[in-house]
């Protein structure tokens, strides 16, 4: 019931979006609650991003200040606070499985398409939004990707071009850093084992697609460094732990641009993700939590992280907006995920798949890291 | 410290004395009374902090009343279903029914993750054909047509031709049963078998057991090390003059006021590939640049930091009870003729038993539920049981496995403890 009367508010909170887009720079909020919102992102590099990119001009339009707060992903906190009925988390970043997961169970306020803004040459929403990065409770902020890079000064010779070369322990001798998590690593298995990338989860939901799966990971299992952070894999390549690893590639542009390493990103076989923002329901800064949502839908927020993290806007007329590194001055679009160029052969992740099978998948994973 | 003979306890009960008791059995009450009212706040305190929730958390590895409770005229329907085929047609009506208005107060993705942990993808089967089975419900509402059980049977049939096939209301049954054993079978490696029952799982899914047994081995194993290591220190502190003894134990202790993240991560800088001892190892030439060992991340770090953290749990409770045993003893066995490691093995040994016995029940108890050092560590080998419950609580939300692994967990330690009781004796033990 709670969460029915939310989805009242949000509707009406988004009926009404000219007072936010009129509000002058500078002027507080109408009510003395909305003076501060908490967001909830990952930390590190890229929650720098964010608040250089947009937190800061919401804060200097709307006098709402921005707390910002580190988790490592997951539902778990968002639904132990909203079961408790004391929630304190406004806006949170999460990935698509959890959206849809925690929409489905109610502790996710459902955010209309009304509330998301026109791009800024009057592009519709609806049209303007790639595909599939909105769903019911989030809005899609940007594109990133699990790709794998390496380090030229720590792997002489022929370079690695394509994504079977991470699996090719003769051409490539060398220990591999990989996430500890079935997520992406069965993926990436089965392309580099030659299975059509339109195929990839049909067979992962076959035993004998998974088998095949894991016989491929078993090729190279002995020499697989585990990481777990996404701050690990540059500092895995950087001291020479791994001469190649699986990693998000907004940290790997980060260790490239600002501070000058040598690693090369190989695009081939990149996995896409969308990542989202969504509002916990019965939170009491709703109206702020939304203005924040409404912001943050703008292609110049979405530009503005792609400023400083070469992770790419959900939103066309954002990814129009794409320009230089605001620190370094390197062209961004070459970083970009969604650059055509190294789009030549990547997959869309499948969270309907995952969310239906992580349980399980982990489980699997589980035994066969431990065998 | 030291526990009390057993017949000396049960001797001063005033239960088993006889009759013409009563009177003092009245005046001792009142004292008894006090001494008890000092400890309720004790009681209290691990009531309401420790053995509430240890119980309500436990009560979960068997009762689990979500799907039941929120599916219920389902379950009603279902009850007479004999397994096979198709359930009857009261079963679609009354699962359409709770499943749009479930779907409508959303809240029935709950229900959905529930039923997905009996049968992997009937959250997205639930979710996509409730979708639609909103729609087609205002649907024939706006056409007037009764939505009956056949109607209902046809229309998800057509929406999901899984709803035709057994499993998915086999998996909605199995997820409805308040009192289930399933999360124990789960965590002793079973799986639903095609007819239903349970058998078990075939072995490159099977995780819980082969983890339990390394737990216990490595357990076990870091025991050991501790008390080959442990015992020498504890002897040569207890045994030194006051002056050195005290500076020993400080360096006992102060590893042990140290934060165990700290000494964890130390042992990383210290273990890793190019770390300090590698380096050091490469420097003198005793291995080549490109033959450095792997140290950390394997079961190697495992044994040798969780060693390092647990060996004051040995080596303190050895100390105390060293301390107390006179040298007079050895030199008396000494001056009658033993060899020294005659008068070790029969003189000194037997009377250090007690410490030696609490050493290593509370250093073993420690080491298997020990899960930080193993995540930190332990690599991709060195994961323990501990790990997975962790897992379960903090990121599957399985909190029903995770109640049942942690309740097999403590059902081996009490298990152990009794054999340790059998065999030894646990009045035996002591802290000096």
């Amino acid at each position: 019931m709670r969460a029915a009367a939310a989805a009242v508010a949000a509707m009406l909170a988004g009926c009404a979006p000219q007072t936010e887009e009129g509000t002058e720079p500078g002027s507080p909020g109408p009510d003395a609650n909305e003076g501060a919102i908490t967001v909830v992102s990952y930390g590190g590099s890229y929650a720098r991003a964010c608040v250089l990119g947009y937190h800061e001009s919401f804060t200097a339009e709307t006098g709402i200040q921005v707390n910002l707060e580190d988790f490592n992903g997951g539902l778990a906190q968002i639904r132990a606070q909203v079961e408790a009925g004391a929630v304190h988390w406004d806006v949170v970043d999460l990935g698509v499985a959890d959206t849809v997961t925690g929409c489905d169970e109610g502790v996710l306020e459902l955010i209309g398409p009304e509330l998301l803004p026109p791009g800024p040459n009057g592009e519709a929403p609806a049209d303007d939004f790639l595909p599939e990065t909105n769903t019911e409770c989030g809005v899609g902020t940007l594109l990133y990707s699990t790709i794998y890079a390496y380090n030229p000064e720590t792997l002489p010779g022929p370079a690695p071009t394509a994504l079977a070369d991470f699996f090719d322990l003769e051409r490539f001798p060398g220990r591999r850093g990989m996430q500890r998590k079935p997520e992406a690593n069965l993926e990436f298995a089965l392309m580099a084992d030659g299975v059509p990338k339109e195929r990839i989860y049909e067979l992962l939901g076959t035993p004998e697609g998974l088998d095949r799966a894991f016989r491929k990971l078993d090729t190279i299992k002995d020499e697989v460094v585990w990481w777990e952070a996404g701050a690990q894999p540059p500092q895995l390549l950087a001291d020479g732990e791994v001469i190649m690893s699986t990693a998000w590639n907004g940290r790997i542009f980060n260790a490239q641009v600002l501070e000058d390493q040598p690693f090369v990103i190989v695009w081939d076989g990149q996995i896409m993700d969308r990542g989202q923002l969504v509002v916990v329901a019965g939170t009491p800064h709703l109206e702020g939590a939304l203005r924040f949502m409404r912001h943050a839908a703008r292609s110049e927020s979405m530009a503005g992280v792609g400023r400083y993290i070469a992770y790419s806007p959900a939103r066309r007329s954002g990814q129009a907006l794409i320009d230089r590194h605001a620190e370094t001055g390197v062209d961004m679009w070459p970083h970009m995920p969604t650059n055509p160029a190294n789009m030549k052969n990547f997959l869309m992740a499948d969270w309907e798949w995952w969310a239906d099978h992580r349980d399980e998948m982990q489980e699997r994973f589980a035994a066969w890291l431990a065998r | 410290m030291r526990v009390r003979d057993r017949a000396v306890t049960s001797q001063g009960s005033p239960s088993v004395s006889q009759p013409p008791a009563r009177p003092l059995w009245r005046r001792a009450l009142g004292p008894r009374l006090r001494a008890a009212g000092l400890a309720l706040p004790l009681v209290a305190f691990v009531s309401v902090t420790f053995l509430g929730p240890m119980l309500s958390l436990l009560t979960k590895s068997f009762y689990d009343p979500e799907v039941a409770d929120a599916l219920p005229e389902t379950m009603a329907a279902l009850r007479d279903w004999d397994g096979q085929g198709t359930p009857p047609d009261e079963a679609f009506a009354a699962v359409a029914r709770e499943f749009v208005a479930a779907r409508t107060e959303r809240n029935l993705g709950r229900t959905a993750n529930r039923v997905n942990r009996v049968a992997s993808g009937m959250r997205s089967t639930i979710m996509g054909s409730s979708r639609e089975m909103v729609d087609a419900a205002a649907a024939a509402e706006a056409a007037g047509e009764a939505m009956d059980g056949a109607f209902w049977r046809e229309t998800m049939i057509a929406i999901d031709s899984r709803w035709g096939d057994p499993e998915p209301w086999r998996a909605l049954e199995a997820a409805g049963q308040r009192f289930t054993a399933r999360h124990y079978l789960k965590a002793l490696d079973f799986e639903r078998g095609p007819d239903g029952g349970y058998q078990r799982a075939p072995e490159v899914w099977r995780i819980y057991v082969p983890l339990f047994w390394r737990t216990f081995l490595v357990s076990l194993g870091v025991t050991l090390l501790c008390l080959v290591i442990g015992y020498p220190v504890a002897h040569m502190i207890a045994n030194a003059p006051p002056k050195r003894a005290n500076v020993l134990l400080l360096l006992v202790l102060l590893p042990f006021w140290t934060s165990l993240l700290v000494r964890t991560t130390s042992w990383i800088v210290l273990l890793q590939n190019q770390g300090i001892v590698n380096d050091f190892l490469v420097a003198i030439g005793l291995i080549g640049d490109d033959g450095r060992i792997a140290m950390i991340y394997n079961m190697t770090g495992t044994f040798v930091a969780m060693t390092h953290v647990l060996l004051p749990f040995l080596v303190l409770p050895l100390y105390s009870v060293m301390r107390a045993i006179p040298p007079a003893y050895m030199n008396a066995a000494v001056s009658l003729g033993a060899t020294p490691f005659q008068a070790l093995r029969r003189v000194y040994w037997p009377q250090t038993l007690p410490g030696v016995g609490a050493g290593c029940l509370l250093t073993f108890i420690l080491a298997i539920g020990y899960y930080i050092t193993p995540a930190l560590v332990g690599g991709q080998s060195g994961q323990l049981i501990s790990n997975m419950i962790a897992y379960h609580v903090q990121t599957s939300l399985n909190w029903g496995l995770a109640a049942a692994l942690a309740a097999l967990l403590l059902g081996g330690v009490t298990l152990l403890y009794v054999v340790y009781d059998r065999l030894v004796g646990i009045d035996r033990i002591g802290l000096g």
